[in-house]
């Protein structure tokens, strides 16, 4: 399609879940949904009908007539979620769906995404949480300061951007230790506060070299996208 | 502001979807809206009324009490449309971000706007219907004739909604509003003729006086409550609506510019 030429056509076919709650707060759950739906030119019949499934999609089965201050931060989320789906959407977006929600909420909104790829349809979402993107994901872009700085699929982005193997060490002197045997046996380290992150083809030299170091924990584990993403973007706070 | 900003407003009838929604938020506080809207013009009509009525025996030919409650509802349904299209319309837009959500579904902010618009105008027609009726109770007009002033209370709406969601668009926050009532509706309220003739005031703003919408709103709805009939209608009609028409378009550059980047 022609965007934005054809912008309110295409919005026909999209569903949003914004980051900032947007609910309507003088409305009940369910007329939250029905005028939303009226907003895309459904017949209020249709949307009736459609906003059981939809609540028991989302979790909310039993809250249809609640007001919208007694929801947690996760139904709230969880029915934005179910408003963006009334117009039966082609693609769905969502700009950090799960930022603030405990575990518990995430999963859920995990399940529930899931479900709706299996259903056909496109999931676009943006998140800084680098195992919900490797969860979820057939397909990613780390991108920093408004540019895409690597992308494919979770393995191929790892596979591509950095060293397989991770070996992370804590303990006090951890420094000393690095800048001697990391720095022999690592491909690469850095430290950051107390802990020495090493990256490796094959750790074996590193983790023979710990063994005599009874003071010093380790962590040894397969590099993850969160490895990649503080490589590529670095490690100072982005404000 | 990019040159797309200033495109004429696109018409059409999905803001009525918007309309609606505001429909059903006041619906659930229908009874408190109204009667908030009502205690204010009747405490100018009982306490100016009765009290200045008792000093000032006849206006132009009409008893004080009656010149006042006809001028009380321009004046009201002034307030009632300023109100709900800059508190209210902001909250929308600003506070609770309605607006956004919207603007996810097949929607434009000329919609939108539109909506607000017409919205705070029916508002107006609510409370202004709620006034004239109590005024028809207290005998100070003709129930039947009073009914060709609903489609100019409508109107008054309009111009009075278009011309606060320019300053809707424009607020920082809520505090940005005392500007426009203490700059621009005090003193339109007192020089309009709502309280007194307009041929009180010293030439100078006199003439000024006839340039404030809410004076056109007067002498429309005066003489349609007293049974006459309004001199210049085209004219004062012509006038009312120019202020929707241009104020909504300006009120949509501005919202434009504000939310599309």
């Amino acid at each position: 399609m022609a965007i934005p030429r054809e912008a309110r056509e295409a919005r026909r076919r999209v569903g949003v879940v914004p980051q900032n709650d947007n609910l309507d707060p003088d409305f009940t759950v369910t007329e939250n949904l029905l005028v939303f739906g009226r907003y895309f030119g459904i017949p209020a019949a249709t949307i009736r009908e459609r906003i059981p499934g939809l609540l028991e999609f989302a979790g909310l089965a039993g809250r249809a007539d609640e007001k919208i201050s007694a929801l947690s931060g996760g139904m709230k989320r969880r029915l934005a979620l179910a408003r963006a789906l009334v117009n039966d959407p082609e693609l769905l977006v969502l700009d950090e769906p799960t930022t603030g929600l405990d575990p518990q909420a995430r999963h859920l909104i995990w399940e529930r995404l899931k479900q709706l790829v299996q259903l056909g349809k496109t999931v676009l979402l943006t998140t800084h949480f680098m195992d919900e993107a490797e969860r979820l994901a057939n397909r990613l872009a780390i991108m920093d300061g408004g540019r895409i700085v690597a992308h494919g699929s979770p393995r191929e982005v790892i596979a591509q951007n950095i060293e397989p193997q991770v070996v992370e060490v804590y303990g006090d002197n951890v420094a000393d230790w690095a800048r001697i045997e990391a720095a022999r046996h690592a491909l690469r380290f850095e430290i950051s506060g107390e802990t020495a992150f090493c990256y490796a083809v094959d750790p074996r030299g590193l983790l023979d070299s710990l063994q005599g170091r009874p003071a010093l924990r380790y962590l040894h584990r397969p590099a993850n996208l969160e490895d990649v993403f503080l490589k590529l973007t670095g490690r100072e706070l982005r404000d | 502001m990019k040159p797309e900003h200033y495109r004429l407003p696109e018409l059409s009838l999905r803001f009525v979807a918007v309309w609606r929604r505001n429909f059903l938020v006041w619906r659930k506080l229908a009874i408190p809206s109204v009667l908030g809207n009502l205690a204010d013009p009747l405490l100018y009509v009982i306490g100016l009324g009765f009290g200045l009525g008792m000093l000032v025996k006849e206006v132009q030919g009409v008893s004080y009490i009656t010149f006042l409650a006809t001028g009380i509802v321009c004046q009201s349904t002034m307030n009632s449309a300023t109100f709900e299209a800059l508190y209210s319309a902001y909250s929308r837009l600003a506070t609770q971000r309605t607006w956004e959500a919207i603007l996810n579904a097949p929607m434009s902010l000329d919609d939108i706007v539109l909506a607000e618009l017409v919205w705070a105008a029916s508002k107006s027609v609510m409370s202004g219907v709620a006034i004239l009726l109590v005024i028809c109770l207290f005998g100070l007009t003709d129930a039947w004739s009073s009914l060709w002033v609903l489609p100019i209370i409508f109107l008054i709406g309009l111009a009075f909604a278009a011309l606060g969601l320019c300053v809707t668009a424009l607020a920082p926050s809520y505090d940005f509003f005392m500007y426009y009532f203490t700059l621009f509706i005090t003193p339109m309220m007192l020089a309009s003729g709502v309280f007194f003739p307009i041929e009180q005031l010293p030439p100078a703003v006199q003439s000024v006086a006839h340039f404030l919408p809410l004076s056109h709103a007067v002498e429309l709805v005066r003489p349609l409550l007293l049974g006459r009939t309004p001199d210049d209608i085209l004219l004062h009609c012509a006038v009312l609506l120019g202020v929707a028409l241009v104020g909504y378009h300006v009120a949509l550059v501005l919202c434009r510019r504000r939310m599309i980047k």
